[in-house]
């Protein structure tokens, strides 16, 4: 079984929600990207989002370009990224790894190259943000054979005939945006997310994870009770980005993370 | 309104591909506001009043048909053919911009959407927008990148006149692509009150094909003219080309014209040896960006390049997916033109035919010089003066020394 898989597995045999936490490669620098991990997982993230940096992040708000931009003044690509996952396998077998990113990265690498070094590297999903299904079938034919998850994002505008099809040709998870709106913004309705999520959690098997939004425990427990796993990511890289020393910044990390881990748990 | 004839181009399909190129690329929240939009747009065109009301503005609000001109001592001192200017400086608001903005402002009244959004390099599209915005009574916000503003102030000053909200964007290269960046961020975030009017032949299906469609009247007209003025087809069409709307307006009526050649000529910047151009058809790859799959300048890493031209509205690293197909088809042919050639023929065009060009359509100009010098006598070249220079007098005046 596939590490996403088993870890959602894992999550309804206990009964608990999944905490999803976001950051992006060689933010701060590509030394930075190993520990941040590790120490993500050890405070209780179920799944590592790994943002690829990329010059023009259309979908994402300050906090995530700025991160980006960081990333890219150390000339951290698609490739070192994975090179960054692959150094990550050596200690931690289990904690599925997501890429985040656009889709022109890809390209450049090439489709068929980029699935075989992501697969070589130990990526367990994809999301694209600016890659709907429509145009995703070339990618998810060189990702499906090498157990690597295309995972689509549903949006509040989408219509329920759309999330049936999304559902349908999806993998890993459903990603539900949680507002109209970029990464970090702070319009977020739980009210009407849990409507939403109702309504797709009746469409699909897969599980449902909610992010753009999200950025204190409070309202990742309210998320998730409606959801099956949560993330979390402007409010991570904004620790990252910050000005303290890296040491300082990983306990913050920490701290974040385990109060998120302990905010789903408790409700 | 263009209506299609036998022969024309049939693309894109019905998902907005030309051939490889285009598409939609885009954040799911933003494909079903694409859909509402292709349908109601597929709609407009079936409908007589929607056509008649697009048809009525062009020619009392926008004062078209814009004249084609001889320009026969520019041409003379070119070298041999005869040369015409289609005159999209005369509009209002003085490019071409408008065509398409007052378009996109009646779909949007059909939309019920009551707030504007656009991107904007030169300024023009912005103030076209801003225009059409004033007219309907609607909110209006314009992202530009903030050296844009700095080397095209009388357009910003033009579009907070006209009501509209000027909005500096300081990330990236803060020139059109971050201005683009922005104004799809507003747009995914604002995506039930406003319609973003892009305003090239770029971005997600369907604004490649529906731009080019409000642009054809260029080419419609041009091709009129000339038959009626000179009892002939042109041989040579020349535009300019940064996402590429004034080119495609002009060059689709004509594209199953097979004696007509076309030439597009994008910005050189300080030459194609250099980093420094604006160049994607000539020096770039194949990638996504902005929602189409087409010509980008690109690293190999596939981050995109910051790029340069004289010219603020040529000065962005993608092209429209319909140029990207045409290349590829060998239908048009794609040439550069550098800064300093188009400010050769902005200061030859100004001089012999009392006629200052915006910095974009003097790349165009400086194309007829090159291509008339190995042309016929009898042969006659259509230039699309895409714009007036007013715009570009503080950046020459900067070149030249002098501060106004």
């Amino acid at each position: 079984m596939s590490r996403l898989g088993a870890t959602f597995d894992r999550l309804q045999r206990l009964d608990e929600k999944g905490l999803i936490t976001f950051i992006t490669a060689g933010d701060p620098n590509l030394s930075a990207t190993v520990p941040a991990l590790k120490k993500l997982a050890d405070a209780g993230a179920d799944v590592l989002e790994l943002g690829v940096p990329f010059t023009d992040p259309e979908a994402d708000g300050p906090a995530i370009q700025r991160s980006s931009e960081r990333a890219l003044l150390n000339r951290v690509t698609l490739r070192k990224t994975c090179e960054q996952v692959a150094l990550f396998r050596q200690h931690d077998e289990v904690t599925p790894v997501v890429l985040m990113g656009y889709m022109n990265p890809i390209l450049a690498l090439g489709i068929d190259p980029f699935a075989q070094l992501a697969a070589d590297s130990g990526v367990d999903g994809l999301i694209v943000v600016n890659l709907p299904p429509e145009e995703a079938a070339e990618l998810n034919a060189a990702l499906s054979p090498r157990g690597i998850d295309l995972i689509l994002l549903v949006a509040p505008t989408t219509p329920i005939e759309r999330i049936e099809a999304l559902a349908s040709s999806g993998s890993g998870f459903l990603y539900y945006v949680s507002i109209k709106g970029i990464t970090g913004a702070d319009h977020l309705d739980v009210t009407d997310v849990a409507q939403r999520v109702a309504s797709i959690k009746k469409t699909t098997d897969l599980p449902v994870s909610v992010g753009f939004g999200i950025k204190t425990p409070e309202a990742a427990a309210a998320v998730a009770k409606v959801a099956d796993a949560v993330v979390v990511g402007s409010a991570l890289v904004d620790i990252l980005g910050g000005e303290n020393a890296f040491e300082e910044s990983l306990k913050e990390l920490h701290a974040l993370t385990s109060a998120l881990k302990r905010a789903i748990r408790a409700c | 309104m263009y209506r299609h004839r036998a022969g024309d181009n049939e693309l894109p399909d019905s998902a907005g591909h030309f051939g490889p190129y285009g598409g939609r690329f885009v954040a799911e929240t933003l494909m079903s506001a694409l859909d509402e939009l292709t349908q109601v747009y597929q709609d407009a065109l079936d409908d007589p009043t929607f056509v008649a009301d697009f048809k009525t503005d062009l020619a009392r609000y926008v004062g078209r048909p814009s004249p084609l001109y001889e320009a026969k001592r520019f041409a003379a001192k070119a070298g041999n053919a005869r040369v015409f200017l289609k005159r999209e400086d005369l509009n209002h608001t003085g490019a071409h911009k408008i065509n398409n903005t007052i378009g996109q402002a009646l779909l949007a009244s059909r939309m019920g959407k009551r707030r504007i959004i656009a991107e904007t390099g030169a300024g023009q599209h912005g103030v076209a927008t801003a225009t059409v915005a004033a007219r309907l009574g609607a909110e209006c916000t314009v992202y530009m990148g903030s050296t844009d503003i700095e080397r095209q102030k009388p357009n910003v000053y033009r579009m907070k006149m006209l009501g509209a909200h000027v909005q500096a964007v300081d990330s990236g290269s803060k020139t059109l692509k971050d201005a683009m960046n922005e104004a799809m961020r507003d747009w995914v975030t604002n995506i039930d009150t406003t319609h973003y009017i892009i305003g090239s032949v770029a971005g997600p299906h369907p604004y490649p094909v529906m731009v080019r469609d409000f642009q054809a009247v260029i080419g419609e007209e041009c091709r009129e003219q000339c038959l009626e003025q000179i009892g002939q087809l042109p041989d040579i069409l020349i535009a300019c080309v940064g996402g590429g709307s004034n080119a495609m307006g002009l060059f689709y009526p004509f594209l199953h014209d097979s004696t007509v050649s076309m030439i597009g000529v994008e910005a050189g910047g300080e030459g194609m040896h250099t980093s420094r151009h604006a160049a994607p058809l000539n020096g770039g790859t194949p990638g996504v960006l902005h929602g189409a799959n087409t010509y980008l300048m690109a690293d190999e890493d596939g981050l995109i390049l910051d790029t340069h031209s004289i010219s603020a509205g040529l000065d962005y690293p993608g092209v429209g997916p319909e140029h990207a197909y045409l290349k590829d088809a060998g239908r048009v042919k794609y040439v550069t033109v550098t800064d300093e050639e188009a400010l050769n023929a902005f200061r030859l065009l100004s001089e012999c035919e009392g006629i200052v060009p915006a910095l974009e359509s003097a790349h165009a100009l400086a194309q007829a010089v090159k291509t008339s010098e190995s042309s016929d006598v009898e042969d006659v070249i259509v230039v699309n003066l895409s714009g007036r220079g007013d715009k570009d007098l503080e950046t020459v005046a900067r070149i030249d020394g002098v501060s106004l």
